[in-house]
């Protein structure tokens, strides 16, 4: 299979904690413009692939290849600047710093020491925090201090964090986790419409709103893929009934 | 444009506060104070540079130094090394056995100026060292820790041992450094008698313009990107990773810049006492300027320059009335800062009087102001800045 028209190719990955393997010989591919939700069971090891992806673990065996480069021999300040941003799955923003200044450290300047220091709000620098806020539902809080903004918000917050960086593919650790119904809604509307010029690759639980933007499907169980392919065909695929959707 | 972004250099409760500082330290104390008392704050002022320093590494980016007397000591050593080869002219050592080279050398038989003392002959060369030396040494030590990601506890315990290793380095090598009565009989800069009570309260005045320049320089760093990026560090490391920022890199420089400004401090110490020692190097010396930034509040860069003059007063008060004493009030005042006020004198300031205060003159103003339209009264005074909103937790 050739690589050039997959964003992201990870073959036979592997990673081993002192012996117990989370991701077992793990392949997978995804391709320019598509969104892939990957699901499983609790331990499956669907977090492990995103930390080994963004450089947080480094893989014991296995390759990742990024539109060519090889992310499993990258820092992760190098593979954000490569093009890849990932949301944790718990919120992790700046809690003693305004929303703005939440979306000023992620905006995609001045990242050196003496660029930080040179570093100005600028008119390009203000026009897009304003953008990204009203996307993510906060340009009433700017503001405000992060730590007060509700969990809902937070998590918001960290996806315009990822979107002010521009990420060519981005990864998303369970975005709706902790929302109520109506954050959920406004979340999936959200998350199409910042899908459109990028991949993005979801874990996610909560069924139907996976039904709502996949395109495709990857069942991890055991740090292996158990099933993958449109949501149809996940759906009826007796192994992931067994382990997964059955109960 | 909205009031999120807007940012001043100062804000006015800042302005304020510098404003104060500068009428104390230039016009207040010199008038008010004999020449002695004015020599022994300029001693207490040239801590403060550490202080500052500290107030970035630790309370604004969370890297905890043990062994800011080394980078001091460095300094003051620097400095001391260029004074002591003045006072050791040929004319000045004529009685020695080899004339010319500093008194302590000819007692431990060295006959010939070891080559690491030559550039110190000049002032200039020497006033680079003083700044590049120490800063070149915390640079490789942050390079070499913070590329490991050794961070925390293991790196402040380094950091100790550092200062251990070379203060006995300094104390064992008697014929090159002076041992450990350190360096000591400093006469004059450039032909310039620096003993005498006059040249002292210039000094002062000297260090007390040092003391305002680096407050204004850290001013600068910290109202820059990279303090909001200390601050993001501190608080959660990872994510600034994920941000796309070189976090070790920012670390190796406020560490090294910290350590250039506390080298300013020791350079300005040995002007003004006349000496330099292992005893301002090693592990109580840099536990005690901790405390210094501790007192003061650590995210307070006035609270540094305040929490050196304090600590200092007191202890000297106490060590001149009960020497036995103070070490034991040193822990104690280690205990408070860190249990009843971990924001320091500073922080007791902000909640006590500037917010009360702040609070009457908001009143104050609606008060007067109830009559007009209430647009004019948008503009709130000051933020009560560092002690809420960057309070570390
Ligand atoms: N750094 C680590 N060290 C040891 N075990 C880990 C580490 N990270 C994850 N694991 C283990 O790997 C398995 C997969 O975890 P994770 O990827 O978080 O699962 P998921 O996100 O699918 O719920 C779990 O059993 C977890 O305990
Ligand atoms: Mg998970």
């Amino acid at each position: 299979m050739s690589n050039k028209d997959f964003v992201l190719s990870v073959e036979g990955l592997t990673v081993s904690f002192d012996g117990f393997k989370a991701v077992d010989d793990l392949s997978f591919y995804v391709e320019e413009g598509e969104i892939r939700v990957i699901i499983g069971p609790n331990g499956a090891g669907k977090t492990t692939v995103l930390d080994l992806i963004c450089g947080r673990t480094k893989s014991t065996e296995g390759s990742i290849k990024f539109r060519g480069k090889d992310l499993s021999k990258m820092t992760e300040h190098e593979i954000v600047h490569a093009g890849v941003g990932r949301k944790f799955q718990n919120p992790s923003v700046y809690e003693d710093l305004t929303v703005f200044e939440n979306f000023e450290l992620s905006f995609p300047r001045g990242r050196s020491v003496f660029g930080a220091l040179g570093f100005q709000r600028d008119a390009e620098v203000l026009k897009a925090i304003e953008e990204t806020a009203e996307m993510v539902f906060l340009q009433e809080h700017l503001g405000m201090q992060a730590d007060l903004l509700s969990h809902g918000q937070k998590q918001w917050l960290e996806i315009g964090m990822l979107l002010i960086q521009q990420p060519s593919l981005l990864m998303l650790d369970e975005p709706v986790a902790g929302m109520s119904v109506a954050e959920r809604k406004k979340t999936a509307e959200l998350l199409l419409k910042i899908t459109k010029d990028r991949s993005v690759i979801v874990i996610e639980h909560d069924m139907n709103f996976v039904a709502d933007i996949a395109d495709r499907v990857t069942v991890l169980h055991q740090g292996k893929v158990l099933s993958e392919g449109s949501m149809d065909h996940v759906q009826k695929d007796p192994k992931v009934i067994e382990v997964y959707l059955g109960h | 444009m909205s009031n999120y972004s807007k940012q001043k250099f100062l804000s006015p409760a800042e302005l304020g506060g510098f404003i104060v500082l500068a009428i104390l330290l230039f016009v207040v104390l010199p008038l008010s104070v004999d020449d002695f008392r004015l020599n022994l704050i300029g001693k207490y002022l040239s801590y403060s540079f550490v202080a500052m320093g500290l107030v970035l590494c630790w309370g604004y980016g969370g890297i905890l130094s043990l062994g800011q007397g080394v980078f001091f000591g460095i300094g003051g050593y620097c400095m001391a090394m260029f004074l002591k080869l003045e006072a050791s002219s040929v004319e000045n050592t004529a009685i020695q056995s080899t004339p010319g080279i500093p008194d302590f050398m000819d007692w431990n038989q060295l006959t010939e100026l070891p080559w690491f003392w030559e550039p110190f002959n000049s002032l200039g060369l020497s006033l680079i060292a003083v700044i590049l030396v120490p800063g070149l040494f915390a640079f490789l030590i942050g390079l070499a820790m913070f590329k490991r990601r050794v961070g925390g506890v293991y790196f402040a315990i380094i950091t100790q041992a550092v200062a251990a290793i070379l203060t006995i380095l300094i104390v064992g090598s008697q014929g090159m450094t002076g041992g450990i009565n350190g360096i000591t009989d400093l006469r004059t800069l450039l032909g310039w008698d620096i003993r005498t009570d006059e040249a002292k309260v210039i000094l002062y005045f000297v260090c007390v313009t040092f003391v305002f320049i680096c407050l204004f320089l850290c001013q600068f760093v910290l109202r820059s990107k990279l303090g909001r990026l200390l601050v993001a560090v501190r608080d959660t490391e990872e994510r600034v990773r994920f941000s796309g920022y070189n976090v070790d890199n920012f670390k190796i420089f406020i560490f090294t810049f910290a350590a250039m400004l506390s080298a300013i401090g020791g350079a300005l110490f040995t002007l003004q006492v006349g000496f330099m020692s292992p005893s301002f190097v090693g592990i109580v010396p840099s536990i005690e300027m901790v405390i210094f930034c501790a007192v003061g509040g650590r995210l307070s860069l006035l609270g540094a320059v305040y929490g050196a003059l304090a600590v200092n007063f007191a202890k000297t008060t106490l060590s001149e009335a009960i020497p036995e004493l103070w070490l034991f009030a040193l822990g104690g005042m280690f205990i408070a800062v860190v249990s009843i006020f971990p924001n320091g004198l500073m922080g007791l300031y902000n909640t006590y009087i500037s917010a009360p205060v702040n609070r009457f003159y908001h009143a104050a103003v609606r008060f007067i102001n109830k009559d007009k339209p209430v647009e004019t009264l948008s503009e709130p005074l000051s933020e009560p800045e560092s002690e809420s909103t960057l309070g570390a937790k």
